[in-house]
C-alpha cells in the first residue's frame, strides 16, 4: 500500500551551532544537513555562522570555506565549480539546483542546505546514484547504426544538428529526477526526466538509425507513462533545459509510429 | 542485500510495449466529455424548475437518450482510465495492486452499466 509514514532516519535533530568568530559584521547562517548512515545516529541539521566578507558569491564557495575553515567532516562532492560537470546538485533553498552556479546573494535569510531528495544517502549531502546511472545505461547512450561505419564523419546538416540544441546540454546532474514527484514514488521502474531526456537526444539524432528500437524500448506504462507533466523538472533543471517537452516529444513520435 | 548488478535492476523485466493505446484513450475519451458535459450541465439548468412530464418528454427524445448513454460510458471508462493511473503511481505492493486494478474495472463497468440502462428503461418506458 501507499506508505505514509516516513522511516525513523527520516527525522531530523537539531544539530552543533557554528558561531563566527566576535567582531564579526557580515555573518550568513547555513542550515545543512548531516548524517551518516553508518553512525546510527538519526540526521541532523548543523549551523554555520559564514562570515560573507571573507568568501566567495556562490553557494560552494560558502560550503568549501565551512569545510576549510570551521568542520572538516562535512561531506559534498564538487569538482569544476563552473555549473558543467554536474558533482554539486543538491538541494538549496527548497529547489534542486548546482551549489557552484546558486549565488548566496538570491537566497532570502538563511541558506537551508539538503541532498538531493528521495535517494539513499551516503553521507551528508552525497546521495548514491547508482540506480540512476544504471538506468542511463540501460537506454544504451550512444550511436547505434545498421550501415557499415563511413570512412568519414557521419555528416549532419545545420537543421539536423539544430534538433540537439536543448538537449546535448544535459549534465546529468539529477536534479530533475530527484524533483520528480513520479520518480519519487517509483524510482525503480520509472526512467525520469533526465534519462528520458537523453533517450530524445538520440531518438532525434539524424545519425542514429535505432530510433524505432529506442521507441520500443521506452513503451512502457512505467519507464515512460509515469511522467504526468507535473513540471518540475523543468522548473528545477540548472541549465535551463526543458525535460518535460522532450517527454512530451516522445509520447508524440509513439502515436505517430500508429497512424 | 542483494548482489545484483546495478544495470540488472534498471532493466529489470524490460518493456512492457505498451502504454501508448492507454495514454491516448484517455486523452480522448477526455475531449469527447468537453461537449457532452456541457451539454448535459446547461440542459440541467434549464431544466431545475421544469417538472416531470418535462423531463421524462426530454428522456424519450431519441438523440438525448443516445447523448446520455455516450455520457454516462465515457464517464465512467475514463475514470476507469486515470483510477489506473492513479493506482499504478502509488500502490506498490503486487496483490494489492492487480486486485485494486480489477475493482475498478468491475465497479466501473458495474456504474457504466447500470446508468446506461436508467437511461434506455426511462427513454423507452411510459
Amino acid at each position: 500500500m501507499a506508505e505514509f509514514s516516513l522511516p525513523k532516519n527520516s527525522r531530523i535533530q537539531a544539530g552543533r551551532v557554528y558561531q563566527a568568530p566576535p567582531g564579526t559584521k557580515n555573518i550568513r547562517r547555513f542550515r545543512i544537513y548531516r548524517y551518516a548512515p553508518d553512525s546510527g545516529q538519526n540526521p541532523r541539521m548543523d549551523t554555520y555562522e559564514v562570515d560573507m566578507d571573507k568568501c566567495g558569491p556562490m553557494v560552494l564557495d560558502a560550503l568549501l570555506k565551512i569545510k576549510n575553515e570551521m568542520d572538516t567532516t562535512l561531506t559534498l562532492r564538487r569538482s569544476c565549480r563552473e555549473g558543467i560537470c554536474g558533482s554539486c546538485a543538491m538541494n538549496i533553498d527548497g529547489s534542486n539546483t548546482l551549489a557552484c552556479t546558486k549565488a548566496c546573494s538570491d537566497i532570502k535569510g538563511d541558506v537551508q542546505i539538503y541532498p538531493l531528495p528521495h535517494l539513499p544517502v551516503i553521507k551528508d549531502l552525497v546521495p548514491d546514484l547508482t540506480h540512476f546511472y544504471a538506468q542511463y545505461a540501460s537506454i544504451k547512450p550512444w550511436i547505434r547504426t545498421q550501415s557499415p561505419p563511413p570512412d568519414r564523419e557521419r555528416l549532419q546538416s545545420k537543421e539536423e544538428r539544430s534538433r540537439l540544441d536543448g538537449l546535448y546540454e544535459c549534465i546529468l546532474c539529477a536534479c530533475c529526477s530527484t524533483s520528480c514527484p513520479s520518480y519519487w514514488w517509483n524510482p525503480e521502474r520509472y526512467l525520469g526526466p533526465a534519462i528520458l531526456l537523453q533517450a530524445y537526444r538520440w531518438i532525434v539524432d539524424s545519425r542514429d538509425e535505432a530510433s524505432g528500437e529506442r521507441l520500443d524500448d521506452l513503451q512502457d506504462p512505467f519507464k515512460l507513462y509515469r511522467c504526468h507533466t507535473i513540471m518540475n523538472c523543468t522548473r528545477t533543471c540548472p541549465k535551463g533545459l526543458n525535460p518535460a517537452r522532450a517527454i512530451a516529444e516522445i509520447k508524440k513520435l509513439l502515436v505517430e509510429r500508429q497512424h | 542485500m542483494s548482489f545484483r548488478n546495478p544495470l540488472g535492476r534498471a532493466r529489470g523485466l524490460g518493456s512492457a510495449n505498451e502504454g501508448t493505446g492507454h495514454w491516448m484513450a484517455q486523452r480522448i475519451s477526455a475531449v469527447a466529455l468537453i461537449p457532452l458535459t456541457l451539454w448535459f450541465t446547461v440542459s440541467m439548468l434549464h431544466m431545475t424548475r421544469a417538472g416531470y412530464p418535462a423531463v421524462s418528454h426530454w428522456l424519450h427524445t431519441p438523440w438525448v437518450a443516445v447523448l446520455l448513454v455516450l455520457l454516462v460510458g465515457s464517464t465512467f471508462y475514463h475514470a476507469c482510465l486515470g483510477l489506473q493511473v492513479v493506482i499504478e503511481d502509488y500502490v506498490h505492493d503486487t496483490w494489492l495492486k492487480m486486485s485494486m486494478l480489477m475493482l475498478i474495472r468491475f465497479a466501473g463497468i458495474l456504474c457504466a452499466a447500470t446508468g446506461i440502462f436508467v437511461v434506455l428503461r426511462a427513454a423507452f418506458g411510459g
